[in-house]
């Protein structure tokens, strides 16, 4: 009896070694209905079709609709860590959401990776050996926008952005990296539609140029009057205003616009290449900047199980920080507060047949990191 | 943007002066389009005393019909007839099928009721569009600056978009004070068991009138979905802003609706590109950037809360 039982015991305990067979699940939380619902449908279609890909029947994903608000996030971030007993955390498009869901998240010994929103404090004091941003740190794109700003040998910019703390982060990293003078600074409201206003002031300011953060449908509808304004200044902006899925919504008014993006559809290798290809034969559409986050992001995942079982949470997480796997954007690095390590390019909008589309034509910066990887202590 | 042949402080308050027109201009253009949409709530709350959340949502129905019209045929005057009968249709419908059953119950079921609609069409709209914003443009007859006496350049878009606003409230004026279905609706407005009782059929009215407001707002979304961005949800910082101007201007008058319009779009534009440069006298430059940008988003409540401290029932309202 007592043999029997050490018997039980010990196959249990070899059942527990390799349980690295053991599935990882992977809890979703984005954005698919509502005025955001673009992005987090983006995230979400290249992430499964990495998954999908992969062939590994290992990882399962629960996927839920955050609605773009943080009290949703929040309870469906707890549901899925207490009665889904996922492994990682993923999916989150905003900001906001994201401080609401990342600390508590880390703090219960869940992994989050993140497919977008990289918030300042995420990325400095904040940061958490459990927290991967595989995306960027929020300000990278606008320090490129800066650095492409001042390379261009423009002295006197206009810069705008809404009034929320990633507008504020915007114009922020914009000038780090700009070093000119500025013809004027507008906070514009979030959500805001119309910029008639703001055109006036952009065409009595006497600038030499134009930086905008403007995401979603304000970018949108700030390009179109803009185009139909007369003031013909060079734009300059992040590729959020500029990305596949509003481009078409913009139509030729984007037309030439210099955005700064870390991914674009004709980064020359050979997963890239594929990762396009598969995804409009997959959905019938070109896919964009988020979906080349989300796959990346599943990707990631997908290297680091093959090194590793998730419950020993040291070597998973040694696995994520040595991030394996063939990004489509090229070569893709950690810094020491888990924040991408990456080249930024600088894109222009063009047209393909009846397509809008973006071409890289120039190199932003080289291997950019984040200005708060020094703040953080892991 | 020097001008040869002056000096330059006088170049500074020609180029003040005109930015400032320019700004008015813009004002009115907005407060115009706030009119559109304004005026069918108001005539709702008014006529029927149903407050209506999912008005916003018949915005959203004319601007996406323009956009698939326009996307098929190509032709901006086509979208315009398209979103006016879109958004008719869905108002009437939706008359008919929900509201119809609202009128004798209290408010607190209305909104509940038509925040329910909102979802519906937002949601079904996702569904046969989906959730990528959608291509809507400025005909290329219409778009382009012309320049107005004085030098200012002014996107001839958002003149015409004054124009047919004006047009439209002086044909809405008409409609309410000379003809037979503008006394119905006044009557309706200040009696509402009176009228029915006079053999008037006053389901068929209400229709009509949910329909008028509905393709209004629907010509409001169009108008706009050409210079902003046609996508699920874009009705609904519009309606907000409607509730304010039906409250400052007085509930159920046409003429009240549309001098709120204007008051709200003037503060509103007007604010945004003042209150930083007031601000700027005395702090320093992004300190009031980002305090200007934030009392400016205060701007019309403070107007509408301004307005309610002397007149309780709005600007034109009759005495409580």
């Amino acid at each position: 009896m007592k043999l029997k039982s050490l018997f039980a015991a010990a196959s249990l305990a070899a059942l527990a070694t390799t349980a690295a067979a053991d599935p990882v699940k992977v809890g979703m939380i984005t954005t698919l209905s509502g005025g955001g619902a673009g992005l987090g449908i983006d995230v979400r279609d290249g992430f499964m079709l990495a998954v999908k890909q992969s062939g590994n029947t290992d990882i399962e994903v629960v996927i839920e609709d955050d609605q773009r608000k943080p009290d949703i996030a929040v309870q469906l971030a707890d549901r899925m860590i207490q009665s889904d007993k996922v492994d990682i955390l993923t999916g989150i498009i905003w900001s906001n959401l994201a401080m609401a869901v990342v600390p508590s998240a880390t703090a219960q010994g869940k992994f989050y990776l993140s497919p977008n929103a990289g918030p300042s404090q995420l990325a400095g004091k904040g940061c958490h050996k459990n927290y991967f941003n595989v995306a960027w740190q929020n300000d990278n794109l606008h320090e490129a926008a800066g650095a492409y700003a001042k390379e261009a040998g423009y002295t006197n910019t206009f810069i705008l952005a809404p009034n929320y703390p990633a507008g504020q982060d915007a114009l922020t990293g914009f000038k780090r990296t700009y070093g000119g003078e500025l013809a004027g600074e507008i906070y514009t409201k979030l959500g805001q539609t119309d910029y008639a206003g703001e055109i006036a002031q952009i065409r009595a300011s006497g600038a030499d140029s134009v930086f905008f953060f403007l995401p979603g449908g304000m970018g949108i509808s700030f390009l179109k009057q803009y185009a139909d304004s007369g003031v013909e200044l060079p734009v300059v902006g992040p590729a959020f205003s500029f990305d596949q899925g509003i481009l078409q919504a913009v139509g030729a008014a984007a037309l030439g616009v210099i955005n700064t993006s870390q991914w674009n559809k004709d980064i020359d290798n050979a997963a890239n290449k594929a990762f396009v290809e598969t995804f409009q034969a997959e959905y019938g559409r070109l896919p964009s900047l988020y979906a080349s986050q989300g796959f990346d992001t599943a990707n990631l995942i997908l290297s680091a199980m093959a090194k590793a079982d998730v419950a020993d949470q040291d070597t998973f997480r040694a696995a994520l920080e040595a991030a394996e796997f063939a990004s489509v954007r090229g070569d893709f690095k950690f810094g020491p507060n888990h924040h991408p390590i990456q080249d930024i390019f600088v894109r222009e909008v063009i047209q393909e047949g009846d397509v809008f589309a973006n071409k890289i034509i120039g190199t932003a910066l080289t291997d950019h990191g984040d200005a708060y990887a020094a703040e953080c202590k892991m | 943007m020097a001008l040869p042949g002056k000096p330059l402080g006088e170049q500074n308050k020609l180029m003040t002066t005109i930015l400032l027109i320019e700004q008015v201009l813009n004002g009115l253009q907005f407060g115009v389009m706030l009119f559109l949409t304004a005026a069918g709530l108001t005539l709702v709350f008014g006529v029927m005393g149903l407050i209506n959340l999912a008005h916003g949502s018949l915005f959203m129905v004319g601007a996406f019909a323009a956009a698939a019209v326009a996307g098929a045929t190509g032709s901006f005057i086509l979208a315009l007839a398209a979103s006016l009968a879109a958004a008719a249709a869905a108002g009437a419908l939706v008359e008919m099928l929900v509201i119809r059953r609202l009128y004798s119950r209290d408010h607190l079921d209305q909104v509940l009721a038509t925040f329910a609609l909102i979802l519906i069409f937002s949601e079904g709209t996702r569904w046969l569009f989906g959730s990528f914003p959608l291509y809507l443009n400025i005909p290329t007859w219409l778009s382009g600056p012309v320049t107005l006496p004085g030098g200012i350049q002014y996107p001839l878009y958002r003149l015409t978009i004054i124009a047919i606003g004006l047009v439209i409230a002086g044909g809405l004026f008409l409609l309410i004070s000379r003809t037979r279905l503008g006394i119905r609706i006044r009557a309706g407005e200040s009696d509402r068991e009176m009228i029915a009782a006079l053999g008037v059929d006053i389901s068929k009215l209400y229709t009509i009138v949910f329909a008028l407001g509905a393709a209004l707002a629907g010509l409001a979304g169009a108008l706009v979905g050409a210079i902003q961005s046609v996508q699920v949800g874009m009705g609904e910082p519009v309606l907000i802003l409607a509730f304010v101007v039906i409250v400052i201007g007085g509930i159920g008058l046409v003429k009240g609706a549309l001098i709120g319009s204007i008051l709200v779009g003037l503060t509103d534009t007007l604010g945004r590109i003042l209150l930083p440069e007031v601000f700027k006298l005395f702090l320093d430059p992004s300190t009031a950037t980002s305090i200007g940008a934030s009392l400016a988003t205060m701007s019309i409540y403070i107007l509408m809360a301004a307005v309610l401290v002397v007149k309780p029932t709005g600007l034109f309202g009759a005495k409580a």
